[in-house]
């Protein structure tokens, strides 16, 4: 309890005595640079593959004559638009995100950078924190977009060239009773995961006591929590929103 | 001038500062000092206000700086310079840019100011050459200039200096020294270093305050203070044996 006092407290605290606008806008862009495009590469690779194992997977086990083969087209994008775009992509960024901002902000920490900060009359938290939390929350759903496209790009080229299904097949699968909603649902999910991961990790590297050691401490301990509040939250999320 | 007022701190039962009060004047190398743990830094943090003392005050010219509002407090600060034991350099901005920020940060000057202050802040610590180099590309005692030319970037009306010269050879740290000392009268500015080194006091301290378990026990000059009669800075300057031997052949 006394940790998510805190948590909030700092949260708070990211809105009083905040610095220019513009000071904000470059912070921004540069960590939407290295959270967002950073993250291209990782994104590309898990949420393809995600996919191509999805229908691989899904055509295995459909072993009924009396299931259309399309079907796989429409369990890939189901899964991909529900679950895998949003919360594996989150989860696998809550490593390499939260642990980059951990570390980052820990290390600052320890070699008194966040004093120097304060010293001069700079509010740290708002003037470290707050670009990194928006440029989650601006590039997150982006990387979602691209991780549920790539997804399904992904499940389409592993059932056309194993030859599970056709392409017609897997394109009639994939718009079979499409809802709008759940794309929107998606977008959700990836605001808030954005929001968690990246004010979490800040949260435990900010607040990072001691050296080196802490500071491993710290990223591992930002990326279990982080984890922990996308699985929370993502259950939350289906039982208000679904 | 800046004083404090019977200043106590402490961690859940360890007392770290008891009643200490002091005042220090401007133009003054003012030096606290002290063997390790006996709550110098401590003392530093709670006169910039990284730690709240719980209970006394700080004053910076008769402006109450741990009991004023808000404004106040900002005022104050900004009027700070700090030099950290570690530097405390932004380790992704070069040089230049660590000069720069509290400029950009702090002030409404042109482009063109900004530069001309960075240039003659990096050039009053001999750095003119090494502007474009991160902090990771230059030496400890280079970075201890970057730090002393990023506090007085603003025009600092209080340096704090902490262990300004830990972790440095002898002559960087008489080099570091001497430009803290230098600065200090060149800009009339009140300068307090936090320091165990006993180099520093006999070669910097005008003013010098001596703690011990969290007290002031000793206050006085670096003229003075070989012949104090208190035993634990005794025991504090004599551990030197240099200085041991030195005072041995001159007593006097």
């Amino acid at each position: 309890m006394k940790s998510l006092g805190k948590y909030l407290l700092l949260l708070a605290s990211l809105f009083r005595n905040r610095e220019r606008f513009q000071v904000y806008i470059k912070l921004i862009i540069d960590e939407a640079v290295l959270i967002g495009i950073d993250s291209i590469f990782i994104v590309v690779i898990v949420s393809s593959f995600i996919g191509a194992v999805t229908a691989v997977q899904t055509a295995s086990n459909l072993v009924s004559p009396l299931v259309p083969v399309y079907i796989i087209g429409t369990i890939v994008r189901d899964m991909t638009v529900l679950e895998l775009a949003p919360t594996i992509i989150s989860v696998v960024l809550a490593g390499k995100v939260g642990s980059n901002i951990a570390g980052g902000l820990g290390t600052m920490r320890i070699t008194e950078q966040i004093d120097a900060l304060e010293v001069m009359g700079i509010n740290s938290a708002s003037y470290l924190i707050l670009p990194k939390i928006v440029a989650s929350i601006i590039t997150f759903p982006l990387l979602v977009i691209i991780a549920g496209f790539l997804s399904i790009y992904g499940g389409y080229v592993a059932g056309v060239l194993t030859g599970v299904l056709t392409e017609k097949e897997y394109i009639y699968g994939i718009r079979y009773e499409f809802s709008p909603y759940n794309i929107s649902f998606a977008m959700i999910k990836a605001l808030v995961f954005a929001f968690l991961i990246s004010s979490i990790s800040s949260y435990q590297g900010y607040f990072t006591k001691g050296g080196a050691l802490e500071v491993g401490q710290s990223s591992t301990q930002a990326v279990t929590n982080s984890c922990i509040a996308v699985l929370c939250a993502d259950y939350l999320l289906a039982q208000l929103l679904l | 001038m800046i004083e404090i007022n019977n200043l106590s701190k402490r961690f859940g039962d360890k007392v770290v500062l008891d009643n200490v009060s002091g005042c220090f004047e401007k133009g003054k190398t003012n030096l606290i000092i002290g063997a390790s743990g006996t709550g110098k830094s401590v003392l530093l943090k709670c006169m910039v206000g990284l730690i709240p003392p719980d209970f006394g005050n700080v004053s910076f010219d008769g402006r109450d700086f741990t009991n004023g509002n808000v404004d106040i407090r900002q005022e104050i600060r900004r009027e700070i310079g700090m030099l950290f034991q570690g530097s405390a350099l932004f380790d992704s901005k070069n040089v230049e840019e660590n000069v720069k920020f509290p400029l950009d940060m702090l002030t409404e000057m042109s482009k063109e100011e900004k530069q001309e202050r960075v240039n003659f802040c990096l050039k009053r610590v001999g750095l003119e050459k090494a502007s474009k180099l991160m902090p990771s590309e230059i030496s400890g005692g280079m970075q201890k200039r970057v730090g002393i030319a990023r506090a007085i970037a603003l025009n600092s009306k209080y340096l704090f200096c902490d262990e300004p010269n830990s972790g440095l050879d002898p002559q960087t740290a008489i080099l570091i020294d001497n430009l803290i000392k230098e600065i200090t009268e060149e800009y009339n500015i009140t300068t307090i270093v936090v320091t165990h080194d006993m180099n520093s006091v006999l070669e910097i301290g005008d003013h010098i305050l001596f703690m011990y378990k969290g007290e002031k026990l000793w206050e006085g000059t670096n003229k003075e203070i070989l012949e104090t009669e208190v035993k634990a800075l005794q025991d504090f300057i004599f551990a030197n044996k240099l200085i041991r031997d030195f005072h041995k052949r001159n007593p006097s």
